[in-house]
């Protein structure tokens, strides 16, 4: 459980470094820590969308203008967005974003499987650069990698933090 | 030459871009991308070639990032409702700089101009009234232009207004295809890349 606290932590210290001022997202449980630590800092913004695409375009933008974003999500999330993902593409934007996935190990919920399984080669489909943490001490080292890669040469970077870091959600039962 | 009684759309929005005084214009694809290109190049146009139902979050994002800047997303029916969750998410954000300006001309334009929902019961100021956008605007006459441009450009924002449009038959003008020039020229406009 401490570990499951301390990447959260990890993460946020790296997104301040990097003067990411903005995350987007659809909430996942597995991000409840980091998005509490966003939004609580004066300083930073977070966007509450109504499907995980909008992100892509204000990423987009704020790069556009001169500001750096990032989208945080589930892996169902990564299913509403592989059109959009065509637009960072084409502008050569950089595109960096954090999915907490489902459908893996012990998932409870069988509709969450196909796009837990299929999130990656879709991703992959579409030229997206993907950075998995299968371990808590593994996703800021992947966190650090995505988003330089990202952002140094405006490339679509995705890290998937794997459900073995997260924990099967329980749905209240035994 | 216009086919219907409606708004004639390239003279109108030539008319609307040569009173932006200075406004950023992100045109969703299609028709209203044409018609920035047609009422004559800019840097400040960030055309679009794809990515539909994006052109409100990417100016979104633009308007977040130049808050001294005003932001006009300048878009068709078709893309505005692929995205229509967007309107949510600018009226939470309180972008005092952007504005929102739809072509409806109820069909979707690049595709064989096949009908679409705001032919029929579908209101997108009431929609983006419903969303928390409370300043809108709806526009049926080609003389309107000038109000219209008072409206989006000079007004405080977050502001969403609909242009109901003519299906015309108007010269091809295509600009830049190149996503990564459309992008750095917008940039190099905005002082943020060197020439």
């Amino acid at each position: 459980m401490s570990e499951e606290l301390s990447w959260s932590d990890e993460v946020f210290r790296e997104i301040k470094k990097r003067e990411i001022g903005t995350v987007c997202t659809i909430p996942d449980g597995g991000l409840t820590r980091l998005l509490n630590l966003i939004k609580a800092d004066k300083g930073m913004r977070l966007i509450t969308l109504t499907t995980e695409e909008e992100g892509m375009g204000i990423v987009t933008g704020q790069w556009l203008g001169g500001k750096r974003a990032m989208i945080a999500m589930q892996s169902s999330g990564v299913g509403n967005c592989i059109n959009a993902l065509g637009l960072p593409s084409a502008m050569r934007a950089p595109c960096l974003m954090l999915v907490t996935m489902r459908g893996q190990y012990g998932e409870f919920n069988p509709w969450q499987v196909q796009m837990g399984q299929g999130a990656r080669p879709a991703l992959e489909a579409v030229g997206v650069k993907c950075f998995p943490a299968d371990q808590p001490h593994e996703v800021a080292p992947a966190f650090i990698g995505a988003a330089d890669l990202a952002f140094n040469g405006g490339f679509s970077c995705a890290v998937l933090v794997s459900q073995r870091v997260i924990g099967a959600k329980g749905f209240g039962q035994k | 030459m216009a086919i219907s009684n409606k708004i004639n759309r390239r003279p109108f929005v030539a008319a609307l871009l040569a009173q932006r005084n200075g406004a950023l214009v992100i045109p969703g694809l299609g028709s209203p991308t044409w018609d920035c290109s047609a009422a004559g190049d800019s840097p400040e146009y960030l055309y679009s070639w794809g990515g539909m139902g994006l052109a409100v979050p990417t100016a979104l994002g633009v308007a977040l990032a130049q808050p001294q800047r005003r932001v006009l997303a300048l878009t068709g029916d078709g893309e505005m409702l692929m995205g229509i969750g967007s309107l949510g998410v600018v009226a939470a954000q309180g972008a005092k700089n952007l504005s929102i300006l739809v072509l409806d001309n109820e069909s979707f334009g690049e595709t064989g101009r096949q009908t679409g929902l705001t032919a029929d019961s579908t209101d997108l100021c009431a929609i983006a009234r419903g969303f928390g956008i409370a300043r809108t605007m709806h526009v049926t006459a080609q003389e309107k232009a000038d109000e219209l441009a008072e409206f989006l450009f000079k007004g405080e924002g977050p502001c969403f207004a609909v242009a109901k449009i003519a299906l015309s038959e108007d010269p091809w003008c295509l600009p830049v295809k190149d996503g990564a020039a459309i992008a750095r020229r917008f940039r190099i406009a905005l002082g943020i890349e060197a020439a």
